[in-house]
């Protein structure tokens, strides 16, 4: 607790807050506005920004429309078209089951994109809510968090996913239990560090002096200023989570057959690359490649744009 | 310095006493009991109750804990339950193979990763810039299995240059062993360049700013002379610490690439422990890697510490 005794006049030139120099007492409403207006001006000018929403907008819309789009229904099986090259009749091909591979990448987008953004947003969450309290309250609390915190990050993703099909089995919430468990932390650590910057200003003290209750100037008037960290937490987060998902379906304990998830579908059929048969393994590649750098993309434009 | 090393070694042990218990239990406090696991539904209760007596799974879980630990200061890791070997004949063959691994990625990614990264920093804003940090960073959030499948259907079997597996026939010579591990080195290469470059490139912005490169240049130096002497110097510390805590990645991580290569290193390990509800590997192996990121970030700090005085008087008074 020794900060809060510190002299407040001092701290403001002291004050370390990531997004640049702000007035002590905070933006007001109409500065708020312009430095709103100014963000989305940067993004929409941002070419990164620009291609990431294209190529996320584009999954999105395979995501709900894929069963439209596709030419093929993506679970039937025709064991008599197995493993077929790439034709007019099937443009990417057909797996082992004889399934169309294009049709199975179009409709691939789903789970991923409904298990990503869900575990994101419950690590992003929880993640926020403990970098608040550890942020503001600091002693045993915070040391001891942080010590568990850097257990946790000692063991690669892989492996808290590994240890948690084997205690949970494989399923799509084990992987969003491990999601949970690896960004949580990550995240608290930045909201925290963002909260310590935040904590520092006049207007906490003000809400202190005015005898306001912690969860009131924890939610009421600390969260909404450390919500540009929150949002750009989010993005990059979104990020790994599609990259992690991916890995655990890939490597057989994330999403299950027989949808038609990417990571799954390169599972099912990498050991057939060395005998030529690299269509179902390629284009599910390419489509997660394209999701991923397509995020990326869309969270560094937010992030410049924060950043300023 | 000595209090330093105290210290942060002191932080480590407590780190990896938590690792531990999380593992363990973790793992552990499972449903059901551990030889019925092992043995499957239609095993007799009698020789459950043997094999639960042989793992000395019949205890108490804080019983079975404590036995666990006073044979890891013993030396000893425990058996396996699914090959009835001991831990240590299967972890420490295949931390070698991962260290092999690891260690070329280093030798290519260290180098190339802090040269974009300069470049970056030096066009700060500019073409390259963006370039180098955009494209590294996109190449990082592609899984590394994706670029293993990738680079075998395009060196393996399109271009024909490069073997699909990673394992060498036995027998074969460092360089063959090499030309083998040439693409999953590769697919680390493109993981890694991402993080080392943008970690060296903010190390070059912060020291391009710096007072003692102003001075630099307005003493006369040449720009060259400047980047070389004072600018890069300082700006590969943070480098430092980013090379180090992928160490714990490396070693362990690579459980997809060692999958697609077929190559026996510890992410094998984990993962055929974790199918065969094999604990006695599967928690010695993730201490191990445990240990290894810790040894490394431990060693990134003593090196951060003895090349920036700052850290070193700062944590010695």
């Amino acid at each position: 607790m020794s900060s809060f005794g510190e002299p407040i006049g001092s701290s403001v030139t002291a004050a370390e807050s990531p997004a640049g120099a702000e007035p002590a007492l905070g933006p007001g409403p109409d500065e708020a506005k312009v430095i709103r207006r100014e963000r989305l001006a940067l993004l929409l000018r941002s070419k990164t920004f620009i291609a990431g929403v294209v190529i996320l907008g584009f999954w999105i819309v395979c995501a709900i429309f894929g069963s439209l789009l596709a030419p093929d229904d993506p679970l039937r099986t025709n064991p008599v078209s197995a493993l077929q090259a790439p034709s007019s009749a099937h443009l990417f091909g057909t797996d082992t089951l004889g399934r169309d591979v294009l049709s199975r990448v179009l409709v691939g987008a789903r789970d991923i994109l409904i298990v990503a953004p869900l575990a994101t947003l419950l690590a992003t969450a929880m993640g926020t809510l403990l970098g608040l309290v550890t942020g503001y309250f600091r002693g045993f609390v915070d040391d001891s968090l942080g010590r568990l915190i850097d257990a946790i990050l000692a063991v690669p993703v892989v492996i808290v996913g590994l240890l948690s099909m084997v205690a949970l089995g494989p399923s799509t919430v084990t992987v969003i239990f491990v999601i949970a468990v690896v960004f949580t932390p990550v995240i608290a650590r930045t909201v925290r560090a963002a909260v310590l910057s935040e904590v520092q200003y006049e207007y906490v003290a003000a809400a202190r002096l005015r005898n306001e209750r912690a969860p009131y100037i924890l939610f009421g008037e600390i969260l909404p200023n450390v919500m540009g960290p929150v949002l750009v937490e989010f993005t990059v987060r979104l990020g790994y989570a599609i990259f992690t998902i991916a890995t655990l379906s890939f490597l057989g304990f994330g999403i299950q057959p027989p949808a038609p998830d990417w990571g799954l579908q390169i599972y099912q059929h990498y050991g057939l690359i060395s005998g030529g048969y690299w269509w179902p393994v390629l284009f599910p590649a390419l489509a997660i490649a394209s999701l991923v750098i397509g995020v990326n993309l869309l969270s560094d434009g937010i992030s410049q744009a924060f950043e300023r | 310095m000595t209090r330093f090393i105290a210290k942060r070694l002191g932080l480590g042990l407590i780190t990896l006493w938590l690792l531990s218990v999380l593992v363990f239990f973790g793992t552990q406090v499972l449903p059901g009991d551990v030889a019925r696991r092992i043995l499957g539904p239609f095993a007799s209760p009698s020789a459950v109750n043997a094999l639960n007596k042989q793992l000395g799974t019949d205890k108490s879980i804080f019983v079975q804990y404590l036995n666990w630990i006073t044979g890891l200061f013993h030396g000893d890791l425990g058996t396996s339950v699914a090959t009835r070997t001991s831990v240590s004949s299967i972890v420490f063959p295949a931390l070698w193979h991962s260290a092999k691994l690891a260690i070329l990625a280093f030798i290519i990614v260290v180098p190339l990763g802090i040269l974009g990264g300069v470049v970056a920093a030096l066009y700060e804003g500019r073409f390259r810039d963006r370039l180098i940090s955009v494209g590294g960073l996109s190449a990082t959030t592609v899984p590394e299995f994706v670029w293993s499948v990738v680079f075998i259907l395009v060196f393996a079997l399109w271009l024909g240059i490069l073997p699909s597996t990673a394992t060498a026939p036995p027998g074969s010579g460092f360089l063959t062993q090499i030309e083998y591990l040439v693409l999953p080195a590769l697919c680390l290469v493109f993981v890694l360049f991402g993080y080392i470059a943008r970690m060296a490139r903010a190390g070059t912005i912060e020291s391009l700013e710096a007072d003692y490169t102003r001075t630099a240049v307005i003493k006369g130096l040449p720009y060259r002379t400047v980047v070389r002497r004072h600018v890069l110097r300082n700006s590969l510390l943070p480098t430092i610490a980013v090379v180090a805590t992928q160490a714990g990645y490396l070693i362990g991580g690579l459980v997809a690439i060692e999958l697609v290569f077929n190559y026996q290193g510890i992410g094998q390990v984990l993962y055929r422990a974790a199918i065969q509800k094999d604990f006695p590997v599967l928690q010695s192996a993730v201490l191990i890697v445990g240990v290894v990121y810790l040894v490394a970030t431990l060693l990134a700090d003593l090196a951060y510490s003895l090349l920036n005085p700052r850290i070193r008087f700062e944590s010695s008074s």
